[in-house]
């Protein structure tokens, strides 16, 4: 795009604008005066902490929620948007955070669910549907076959298959709400050649995403929200990081937070042999008390499936755990429990959390028998000590009755902390513990673990931040391909060097 | 520079060799039913030849109509994650229906015909509305108006039974009619369940119908019209239901009100058999017409065999759980392929 394209993109009315938008679900404002203007062959990006009311902005642009008050332009055209059907027709289209495909459909027909290319009869033409899938396919630069059901395609995999979908209705605006959450550092690369190419062709691109490497390397313009309100707008080179995060939070925050130093005592947690056939081989490690041990490496390279192997939840072919001495036996979550392990899943709203069930319930769960008078759980205890949980972790809700579903998603995972902390566990072991929160409350889980560490708890984390686990960790332990590549102690840990070790890269 | 990432061109193929195992064990569904039909006819003729005679071949092919005609209508349903545990007593009621318009009112036979259809249409769109109106669950909604409906017949009838002798003789002969050899009614049947697969397969408003059922949320998101096209299946579900009504009654010359009692179970464990996921967004009815037939077989093969009645309940049963963990097997390993084919993408 030449200067004087970009000079006359910002003449132009934006290709959709967001006026003083409010939407209230109940009690709680989601948006209190939001604004948002997005300019054809731009990427913006929205920034804000979780519960600023970002998902709620995009959902109001989809066509999923209509606001209260405000207005929406197309082109400088005040317009509606009754449905997700209505905001598609005007070339709006939005990849979600969790991807939103039909997994029995094939991937040329969630490309074109509703819109098949019609033949005779109006009968849908398969072969013409699958030649313009494969034509998407062709100018984004992917293999997929377009026949091929979408269950149990990868998430990078089901984003391209979504953004293919926009493509087909030519929108004009692209929405992605934290695209990259999921993604390995390949995965996120393909996918921003992607967008740079759609933005060159003419589409706006709104950009969300905690990662601000990510929002400088793709992004021109930057809106920060807070509280449902819009905060700033400004030219990216125009601001930096550190302003943007005061901004985000309304606050100095202090730098990435630092875990202190403590001796480190006995070897509690001892991980011997470790194998699972297929998935992760030879797996031997141990974590001391008071030691915050990071496990690194790429998605896919076996992480989450050592720690859940661990903790009984995953089966093991062969290997041993020891919780502070004791043999743990395997395949069994409870016994696990019982030895003083505790694990704080990646996903915490399939595996972390009971979502219907109330805020109380979910943080009581672990120990529902031990709170149990006579062996029935009374209403009094529960809620005593869930109140205290919530207090010590800062959770924000407004009846600890609520469900938890009614939490944002840094508050829930407070929640799951909580439940897992009140076991008051030997060993914690925390999986992607900050994936998609905001980072007050991230610096509030590090300092939480710091603490804790400091309180002779073994903490074994897996994270794919690497300032967090070069922040938080005393050795990095780095795996790749299922195997452990790399024992890195705090002194030897750099980017570098762990991105050396979990890709394989020649030195 | 030495990296370890394949270049991307590799995945095609890989992918190309999975949708085809993936084509093969669907395949492999159809293929099994056919030869467990094969093989159980094959079986029961030899040990009894008369079950391959003319009128034994007629009265399978008769019996399995009707089923074949709610199979469809219940895949329709099934795919979108639903259930109508309803169309026994949707049929019922047509069946009575259709059979005092024309014993007690004497109305002309096409008309008879048409009023135990639009019965049907207005149980489905009862079905329907409960559904996607009220929010009511389906299996609840269904099971709910099992009763209601299947009380209005009993009321209606009060007992009364109408016999072959009070209906005119042009319609029971339609009922047991043939053309070259085939019975009028499972020519109709094979003609429906055409309909509706084609419908299901080839239309965009049918394609929506497995999109509802294999994610609800995604279909809300990508503005399909869910609350009509529910309402449709239902309609069309209670429509077929009493197309099988007016069929039956052809068929059997009596109708009390009991006729279609306890039906809905077998049709959904012909559907099940058939291939259709219980949880909706995949399966054919050429499947769910595969499985009602061999249901059917069954029914007729085991007597002639001397096979105690419980032993017949029991391999239907069997049938049918083996359906539904054939099903989790091939769910499994196709998440375990997805899973390989993935970590080494990275």
């Amino acid at each position: 795009m030449s200067e004087q394209d970009q000079a006359a993109s910002t003449t132009k009315p934006p290709v959709l604008a967001l006026r003083d938008a409010h939407k209230s679900f109940g009690a709680v404002q989601a948006l209190r005066g939001a604004h948002l203007e997005l300019y054809a062959g731009e990427s913006h990006a929205l920034v804000g902490e979780n519960g600023a009311g970002k998902s709620t902005l995009i959902k109001v642009l989809a066509g999923v929620h209509q606001p209260d008050s405000g207005t929406i332009a197309l082109d400088g055209e005040p317009v509606t948007f009754r449905s997700t059907a209505d905001a598609l027709a005007a070339g709006i289209a939005v990849i979600y955070q969790e991807p939103t495909l039909f997994p029995d459909l094939t991937v040329a027909e969630n490309i074109f669910v509703g819109r098949q290319p019609q033949g005779r009869g109006r009968t849908i033409d398969r072969r013409a549907m699958n030649a313009a899938a494969t034509e998407l396919f062709t100018r984004l630069g992917v293999p997929l076959h377009p026949d091929r059901l979408a269950r149990g395609l990868s998430i990078a995999d089901q984003q391209l298959v979504e953004i293919a979908k926009a493509l087909s209705v030519g929108a004009r605006v692209l929405i992605m709400d934290e695209p990259t959450a999921a993604l390995s550092g390949v995965e996120v690369d393909r996918l921003f050649a992607v967008v740079r190419g759609l933005r060159e062709d003419g589409a706006a691109v709104l950009f969300i995403s905690h990662r601000f490497s990510e929002v400088e390397a793709l992004c021109q313009r930057v809106t920060v929200m807070r509280d449902g309100q819009h905060v700033s707008t400004d030219l990216m080179p125009d601001v930096t990081t550190d302003e943007l995060v005061r901004r985000m939070v309304g606050r100095e925050l202090s730098a990435m937070f630092a875990k202190e130093d403590v001796p480190a005592g006995e070897v509690v947690l001892e991980v011997e042999g470790l194998t699972r056939e297929g998935v992760f081989a030879d797996v031997t490690f141990q974590v001391r008390a008071g030691e915050i041990v990071a496990l690194a490496g790429l998605v896919g390279s076996g992480r989450s499936e050592v720690v859940q192997s661990i903790f009984g939840v995953d089966r093991r072919d062969a290997g041993t755990v020891r919780v502070a001495g004791r043999v743990l036996p395997p395949n069994r979550p409870r016994a696990a429990m019982a030895a003083g392990l505790a694990l704080v899943p990646e996903d915490r709203r399939q595996q972390g959390l009971i979502l219907d069930l109330s805020i109380q319930r979910n943080i009581t769960l672990p120990r529902a028998r031990q709170l149990a008078t006579l062996g029935l759980l009374t209403g009094h205890s529960e809620r005593r000590s869930a109140a205290e949980w919530a207090r010590r972790l800062h959770t924000r809700f407004a009846r600890l009755a609520d469900p938890v579903a009614t939490l944002s998603g840094g508050n829930q995972q407070k929640v799951v902390l909580a439940k897992w902390l009140s076991t008051e566990p030997k060993v914690l072991i925390v999986d992607e513990p900050t994936r998609g929160i905001d980072v007050a409350t991230k610096a509030e889980v590090h300092r939480l673990m710091s603490d804790l560490a400091a309180r002779g708890v073994a903490i074994l984390a897996v994270s794919s931040e690497l300032p967090e686990v070069l922040g938080m960790a005393d050795r990095v332990l780095v795996m790749r391909e299922g195997r452990l590549a790399a024992d890195l102690p705090r002194a030897e840990a750099t980017e570098e060097s762990i991105i050396r070790a979990g890709t394989g890269a020649a030195a | 520079m030495t990296t370890t990432t394949r270049p991307p061109s590799a995945a095609p193929e890989r992918q190309d060799q999975w949708t085809q195992r993936l084509r093969g064990l669907f395949g492999a569904r159809i293929l099994g039913l056919v030869l467990a039909l094969a093989i159980l006819i094959a079986v029961t003729t030899l040990l009894n030849p008369r079950f391959l005679s003319g009128q034994s071949v007629r009265d399978i092919l008769l019996a399995a109509a009707i089923s074949v005609l709610l199979a469809s209508g219940m895949t329709m349903v099934i795919l979108t994650r639903g259930i109508d545990l309803s169309v026994g007593s949707v049929l019922g009621l047509s069946a009575f229906g259709t059979a005092t318009f024309l014993s007690e009112y004497e109305l002309a036979v096409p008309l008879a015909v048409l009023l135990g259809v639009v019965i049907g249409s207005l149980c489905g769109a009862i079905n329907g509305a409960l559904i996607t109106v009220g929010g009511v669950p389906p299996l609840v909604a269904t099971l709910g108006t099992l009763y209601l409906f299947r009380g209005i017949v009993y009321f209606w009838a009060g007992g009364s039974r109408i016999s072959a002798g009070d209906m005119p003789r042009s319609f029971l002969d339609f009922g047991t009619a043939r053309i070259l050899g085939f019975p009028y009614l499972t020519l109709i049947a094979v003609v429906m369940a055409i309909a509706v697969g084609v419908y299901l397969a080839r239309y965009r408003s049918g394609r929506d119908l497995y999109a509802l059922g294999s994610s609800p949320e995604a279909a809300r998101l990508a503005g399909i019209p869910a609350t009509r096209r529910l309402m449709g299946a239902y309609i069309m579900a209670g429509t077929l239901s009493g197309l099988g009504g007016v069929l039956y009654a052809a068929r059997y010359g009596t109708v009390d009100a009991s006729a279609g009692n306890g039906l809905e179970l077998d049709i959904v464990a012909a559907v099940v058999v058939g291939g259709v996921a219980i949880f909706g967004g995949s399966g054919t009815v050429f499947g769910a017409a595969l499985g009602a037939l061999l249901l059917t077989v069954i029914n007729n093969a085991l007597p002639s065999l001397g096979i105690d009645q419980f032993w017949q309940r029991a391999i239907v049963g069997a049938l049918i759980i083996g359906a539904i963990a054939l099903d989790r097997i091939v769910a499994v390993r196709t998440a375990a392929a997805a899973r390989k084919a993935t970590t080494h993408v990275h």
